[in-house]
């Protein structure tokens, strides 16, 4: 029998046995849709946190440092150490060939100097750090209070959340008011007569004031502790950092080890690429120009993992209500079969063969999986948007961002449909094969 | 008088059942021959086999032993895709209790035969037609089997069988389900469809009278054998 003849009459055979076929149908559906609903949370959470951490600029980027603050543990001391004939400082000339090297988008270095704040006349110890302008994507600043800098140069600050409750435990009210910092300028000297050549004359230290406007209070900064010291609880734009020139923790290690004074070394520079992608090739090329590097790659293929881990478990556990669902089909087919056993004989008969009998059977399967898979998909769905609705109803009422916890790819519309109807199909091979093997005579005195 | 050649031969065929420790002869060393264009009528008592010799000249059954020659094709040689062909295309089959199927239109019912034949969906309307007004009922091609009269079914079943143009019709009591003046109306349709060439009937049936009427030649069975081969009238 051709397609279409087996199909028309598969469609009237399942119209017959509405409520029945609909209710197997239904069960299919809600498997389907138990599985697209896990899976799209389990895409969702995973394109949450991947969109999250590709924001944070953690893995887009490469940290480099000067190769000789490479030392493994137990390594030698550095007098026994052959130096690296390749090493090269990590200064301004350094910083401009990175920014000129191929899909570089952006260079900063990691700006981090310890200080003190004056606020309400009283003093504060405190840790500074530098923000580069790409830090307002990275989503750390998503739901803070008051704004981000109003420009790259601007004197201004945002406060680390529990640095701003020492000022003031109500952080709403520091907005817009201001704060001094207090810090040590750096200042080259010139090199003395009798100083070895290659040395330069080292540096003084001066202390300064700058008055900064409170712009804002975040939970966290961005990619803290990661490539500096400590995490900022005062954060500054990073050109007005650089500006304040203000003496860090590898001014002193500079001088003892020095060149020259003159062009101020950076203890790191963060590198940010195009795409995650060139992450690998780039890291290469910086370490080809005798710099240290080293990116958070491998910590992003193990998140890879996780969540696929993850969709696996929560796949194999939704498909069980699948199963369930396959069951009913098993039994609605059985249950056909036996009340058709007439039917089958006439069509016997009248020249039916054994192959078009099984085929008539499957496709009825597999309508029921087609219909219960497009049901399912649509319920999944559904389910997701729900969940992801109550998520940010719950979360707009702790002040936080709105986020998309559920995501449906057309993968896994196609996949949940395919799923479905392939389900269908080998839950229909018993009753099948039975209706195929069932004797002519037998089924036509069948009353 | 020229003989016409067999379209039907049955050479000592049987057809025996084991149930548990005894077998059943339902139908036990069985020579006949139908030949082309003849009108046999199968008689016999409750029992006697003669549905089982139809079942297996209509390639529903197998023999145990002995061979089913339809014209030329021995029937015990083939396989179960050739006998679902061979049903298709040689035989039409006419049932006691009409066999239609009660959801689907007479259309429908008679269009069966050809959608399990593959013809093309443009010439199927036609032929349905066709075979419709041959058995007069035309005007009722949109009605459900439940809206006949046990004539009418039985009309609409004989359309069925006819609309693959087979050349042989088997047919199983048809005027069994029938009052006397309906089933006499469906054996004068049968006689007229005997009438084009080369269309062999054969006909089982325990109504004497009805089939020494219509019938070229009548065949008696009894506990499986043929008792009686029967002369041409």
């Amino acid at each position: 029998m051709k397609f279409r003849d087996l199909s028309d009459l598969a469609f009237r055979n399942l119209r017959e046995a509405v409520l029945r076929n609909s209710l197997t149908t239904l069960g299919v559906a809600v498997g389907v849709a138990s599985l697209v609903a896990m899976l799209s949370l389990g895409v969702g959470l995973q394109q949450l946190a991947s969109s999250r951490l590709a924001r944070s600029g953690l893995f887009d980027s490469i940290f480099v440092t000067p190769k000789t603050n490479l030392r493994r543990p137990g390594a030698g001391p550095p007098a026994s150490r052959t130096p690296d004939a390749k090493a090269r400082p990590l200064d301004a000339n350094a910083r401009a060939e990175i920014s000129r090297l191929p899909n570089v988008v952006e260079v900063y270095p990691q700006i981090r100097f310890f200080t003190e704040v004056r606020y309400d006349g009283k003093p504060f110890a405190t840790m500074v750090a530098g923000m580069p302008e790409s830090s307002k994507a990275s989503g750390a600043f998503d739901g803070m209070q008051g704004s981000f800098f109003s420009s790259p140069n601007a004197d201004e600050a945002i406060l680390q959340a529990e640095f701003a409750k020492e000022l003031d435990p109500q952080t709403a009210s520091l907005i817009g008011k201001d704060l001094v910092l207090r810090y040590a300028e750096r200042q080259s000297l010139p090199a003395q007569p009798g100083d070895p050549p290659q040395n330069s004359g080292g540096f003084s230290v001066i202390p300064k004031e700058k008055h900064l406007r409170i712009m804002g209070v975040v939970e966290t900064e961005p990619a803290s502790g990661f490539g500096g010291f400590g995490t900022g609880r005062l954060l500054i734009p990073l050109p007005l950092a650089e500006t304040l020139r203000a003496a860090q923790v590898n001014d002193l290690r500079d001088i003892l080890r020095d060149s020259s004074s003159e062009k101020p070394t950076y203890v790191s520079l963060t590198v940010r690429v195009k795409r995650t992608s060139l992450v690998e090739d780039t890291e290469k090329k910086l370490k080809d120009l005798g710099f240290g590097a080293f990116s958070l790659l491998d910590a992003s293929k193990s998140l890879l993992t996780f969540f696929r881990v993850l969709d696996l478990l929560l796949g194999i556990f939704s498909s069980l209500a699948l199963a369930v669902a396959t069951l009913g089909i098993v039994n609605t087919l059985v249950m056909a079969v036996l009340e058709r056993r007439r039917e089958i004989g006439v069509l016997k008969a009248l020249g039916a063969a054994d192959r078009d009998v099984k085929q008539l059977f499957f496709v009825e399967a597999g309508v029921m999986g087609f219909l219960g898979g497009i049901l399912g998909t649509v319920l999944g769905w559904l389910i997701g948007r729900t969940l992801t609705f109550g998520t940010n109803v719950y979360l707009h009422r702790q002040n936080l961002p709105s986020v998309n916890i559920s995501s449906v790819p057309l993968w896994l519309v196609l996949g949940g449909i395919g799923f479905a109807v392939v389900v269908s199909l080998v839950a229909g091979l018993y009753p099948a094969s039975r209706a195929s093997r069932l004797d002519p005579v037998q089924a036509l005195r069948y009353e | 008088m020229t003989e016409l050649p067999p379209a039907i031969q049955l050479r000592s065929v049987s057809r025996h059942y084991v149930m548990g420790e005894s077998v059943i002869r339902a139908v036990h060393d069985v020579s006949l021959s139908v030949s082309s264009g003849e009108f046999l009528a199968l008689l016999g008592s409750s029992g006697s086999g003669k549905s089982t010799l139809l079942n297996l000249i209509a390639g529903l059954d197998r023999p145990s032993s002995g061979a089913v020659i339809a014209h030329g094709q021995d029937l015990s040689q083939m396989s179960a895709l050739e006998l679902a062909r061979y049903r298709r295309q040689t035989v039409g089959m006419v049932f006691q209790s009409f066999n239609l199927l009660p959801r689907m239109t007479l259309e429908e019912n008679v269009e069966l035969p050809l959608r399990l034949a593959e013809v093309d969906r443009s010439e199927r309307a036609a032929r349905v037609r066709d075979a419709l007004e041959r058995v007069r009922l035309e005007k009722r091609i949109g009605h459900r089997p439940s809206e006949l009269s046990g004539g009418e079914q039985q009309r609409t079943a004989v359309a069925r069988a006819l609309v693959n143009r087979p050349r042989i019709l088997l047919a199983d009591e048809p005027t069994g389900n029938l009052d006397s003046a309906t089933g006499e109306s469906i054996l004068t349709l049968l006689r007229e469809i005997q009438k084009n060439p080369g269309m062999t009937i054969v006909m089982v049936t325990h109504e004497r009278t009805l089939a020494e009427r219509f019938a070229d030649r009548l065949a008696v069975m009894g506990d499986g054998k043929l008792i009686s081969n029967g002369a041409q009238r």
